[in-house]
């Protein structure tokens, strides 16, 4: 048990490295709001535009959407950090990461707007539109808010879920919180950064997945 | 003109794919029989969590929300790190892909576990009943009348997951478990070029997106079944 203790939760070794994950989880911090607040935009926008029923560009979403929902985000990941420089394209770590993780976000989000988009009855398309609204008008003051309501819960799961994948830029050495815990174990030879890793996503994500079980009851679908 | 040769050069190689191609397949096989593993294991994971939860057992009920939770709120990478670690650590020598299933098993078997949980509250009460007064047991009525009409209420949510599923073993790349992933940036490493990752991305595209389309395709059915 000592043993245990000693190599999972060795205070010294926490209390030595802490500063350094604090400065992580801030950058994971950073990087999750950046890829939550683009991601979703962009998610609304490609569903806004979706809905205008454009042939071409219909066919450009879908293509968009599928590709990143079947591609593991790694994978997408690896390809633009190593793969790019091979062209003469450079990043840094931090932007393709944000720049990966957004597209995938905004992919998933695309989906659960447009699901909730067809979903809103066609009386309502009908009535906005005969009170004189415009397409877009309809669209933008009766359609969507509607749909948003809707989407907010499977939104919520996805949302985390996508968030949580900023442990994958450690791979492409951003300087985030798992990047420095295995720094740091490297350095301690000792479990302990690690663990204090896992508590600090277990601060951000715990609360929310909570969150997200609330959400799923008080915006539950009306069957 | 310059810049497509580039382009063609870097990452449609076909030379590379040529000499890569083994490698590619090796580490292609890799993946199926970790999905292999790794889909049941978590999906049954999950209807053990359910079922059990479905028994409304006080004190259990809230372990398993815990339990559920704090799977599904740590990074997977973060998690298969740790069993990577950790578990030679207790004197288990097991193998990456040892610790690897275990890792995907917790994690997966979480999600699993909370959609067949929304799967069985989604069938009226009145079926468990009716399945036990014709005399069925409580295991036997969960199996042969509940879950199978649970499950097909929530498949559209199974086969995302299972997607989610097989999408993030390629996570297990980084604790150097010898899947596609892994493989393809061996051989860019070798190759000093991109061919591989693009050849290893169009490889989970074949698997994954007809999975992603049917996907689709359940979600609207379910839809306009409402």
């Amino acid at each position: 048990m000592d043993r245990f203790l000693d190599q999972f939760f060795n205070l010294e070794i926490m209390a030595r490295y802490l500063p350094d994950i604090a400065q992580g989880f801030v950058v994971t911090i950073q990087l999750a709001a950046a890829v939550i607040v683009t991601g979703l935009a962009l998610g609304l926008f490609l569903a806004i535009v979706r809905a205008f029923q454009i042939r071409p560009v219909n066919f450009l979403i879908i293509l968009f959407v599928d590709l990143f929902r079947a591609l593991p985000p790694l994978v997408v990941l690896i390809i633009f950090y190593f793969g790019l420089p091979f062209i003469g394209i450079t990043m840094t770590a931090f932007i393709i990461a944000w720049v990966v993780l957004a597209c995938v976000l905004a992919a998933f989000a695309e989906e659960i707007y447009w699901a909730g988009i067809t979903s809103v009855h066609s009386g309502q398309w009908e009535a906005a539109r005969s009170t004189g609204l415009g397409f877009a008008e309809t669209l933008i003051y009766v359609v969507i808010p509607q749909a948003i309501r809707m989407t907010i819960p499977p939104l919520t799961n996805r949302t985390i879920a996508i968030t949580k994948n900023t442990a994958l830029a450690s791979v492409v050495t951003v300087e985030e919180m798992l990047t420095v815990a295995q720094t740091s174990l490297a350095y301690a030879a000792n479990t302990s950064p690690l663990t204090m890793a896992a508590i600090g996503y277990l601060l951000i994500f715990f609360p929310l997945t909570m969150a997200s079980r609330w959400v799923e009851s008080r915006y539950a679908w009306k069957r | 003109m310059l810049e497509w040769e580039v382009i063609r050069f870097s990452f449609f190689n076909m030379e590379t794919i040529e000499r890569m191609g083994p490698r590619l397949l090796d580490g292609w096989w890799m993946t199926i029989k970790l999905c292999l593993a790794v889909v049941p294991l978590g999906f049954f994971a999950g209807i053990l969590i359910a079922t059990v939860h479905s028994f409304h057992i006080r004190g259990v009920n809230w372990a398993i929300v815990v339990f559920v939770d704090f799977f599904r709120s740590i990074p997977p990478l973060v998690l298969l790190i740790y069993t990577v670690y950790g578990l030679p650590f207790f004197g288990w020598d097991v193998p990456a892909f040892g610790a690897v299933l275990v890792a995907f098993t917790f994690n997966s078997g979480s999600y699993y576990g909370e959609i067949v949980r929304a799967g069985i509250e989604s069938i009226p009460r009145g079926q468990m009943e009716a399945a036990r007064s014709t005399g069925l047991g409580r295991v036997q009525a969960m199996v042969y009348v509940i879950l199978p009409q649970a499950l097909r209420n929530v498949a559209p949510d199974l086969t995302s997951n299972t997607i989610e599923l097989i999408k993030a073993t390629s996570i297990a790349s980084v604790v150097a478990l010898p899947e596609l992933l892994r493989e393809a940036r061996i051989a860019q490493g070798l190759e000093y070029n991109a061919t591989p990752l693009i050849a290893a991305a169009v490889i989970y595209l074949i698997i994954l997106w007809p999975m992603v389309r049917l996907l689709s395709r359940l979600e609207r059915r379910m839809m306009s079944a409402r």
